[in-house]
């Protein structure tokens, strides 16, 4: 990807990597509530400790 | 020695583990679905290479939360004797019950070859047929192989003599041309701490007969029967 985007003249590109976004909806009673859990599926599930990290954000939407 | 071989949704070389063990070690073997929660009275469990649920969000995350891994768990904790091959490698490490991670292959590529590996410790449930520094030939198939374990636990690991295999080449020296995925310190298989849960890329149980190009997979499985063997004997006097 890097040499693609150099070929087409952005050479001032480095450091390019993929990574993954997940995008979920989750009811909760309050923000803390849905923090926590937000926390722990990431830890748990949808990152791996050993070789990823992880940042999130919480939007309040509608059902 | 009973074995049992896990069969995860997308599971592909559970058949190639089972005729190995039947029809080559010849000991009885049986299937084990992923939605039992009973490993029935089996001595040693196989987790089978393949695409565990095609491989979603990371290979071997999902799976590793199926039914029948608590059991895996608790049979690994008794001492129970477990080896993952490939996606069942990546089962294992998902699940903490052996150190480190794979990463995407360092070509971004999916390779299929034959490779050599060298025995690192002999003195162990699946490497004791064979001796220390024997290069073995077995092939890899996989996207997903790169070892990867922080220096700390590395180091850790090195000291406990965790290391199984490492790539080389045919005469067993470790070159950077000789590792197909660029695993850390060309490591192709570990242990846990205590010696009885093992995992390793290449796939001994497409290695057990000339007739497929090598037979030095099969020194894997003799060395857990001999293991289960000796144990035995010392039970019974």
């Amino acid at each position: 990807m890097e040499s693609s985007l150099h070929a087409l003249g952005y050479e001032n590109v480095y450091r390019v990597r993929v990574g993954k976004y997940l995008e979920l909806f989750l009811e909760a009673e309050n923000k803390e509530e849905a923090t926590h859990q937000v926390e722990e599926m990431s830890r748990r599930l949808l990152s791996n400790p050993v070789i990823e990290d992880f940042s999130y954000s919480l939007q309040e939407a509608q059902l | 020695m009973k074995f049992g071989v896990i069969v995860f949704p997308g599971s592909n070389c559970d058949l190639d583990a089972f005729h190995l063990i039947r029809d080559i070690l010849q000991q009885p073997v049986d299937y084990i679905s992923h939605q039992t929660a009973d490993l029935a009275d089996c001595d040693a469990v196989i987790l089978p290479g393949g695409f565990s649920y095609g491989d979603y969000l990371r290979s071997g995350a999902i799976a590793r939360f199926s039914k029948i891994m608590p059991k895996v768990a608790e049979f690994a904790a008794r001492g129970g004797l477990v080896l993952g091959i490939c996606n069942g490698f990546q089962v294992l490490t998902e699940a903490g019950l052996l150190p480190g991670a794979l990463y995407r292959n360092d070509s971004l590529q999916f390779r299929c070859q034959q490779v050599s590996v060298r025995v690192e410790n002999s003195d162990t449930p699946f490497t004791n047929a064979a001796s220390r520094g024997a290069v073995l030939k077995i092939p890899i198939a996989h996207g997903d192989g790169n070892y990867f374990a922080p220096p700390e636990l590395l180091q850790q690991m090195e000291k406990n003599r965790q290391i199984l295999f490492r790539y080389t080449d045919e005469k067993g020296k470790t070159r950077i041309d000789a590792n197909p995925n660029g695993s850390l310190d060309q490591i192709a298989g570990v242990c846990n701490e205590t010696g009885n849960v093992a995992g390793m890329m290449p796939h001994p149980e497409r290695a057990g007969e000339l007739i497929l190009g090598s037979a030095d997979g099969l020194f894997i499985f003799k060395s857990i029967l001999n293991h289960f063997l000796s144990k035995e004997a010392v039970k019974h006097g």
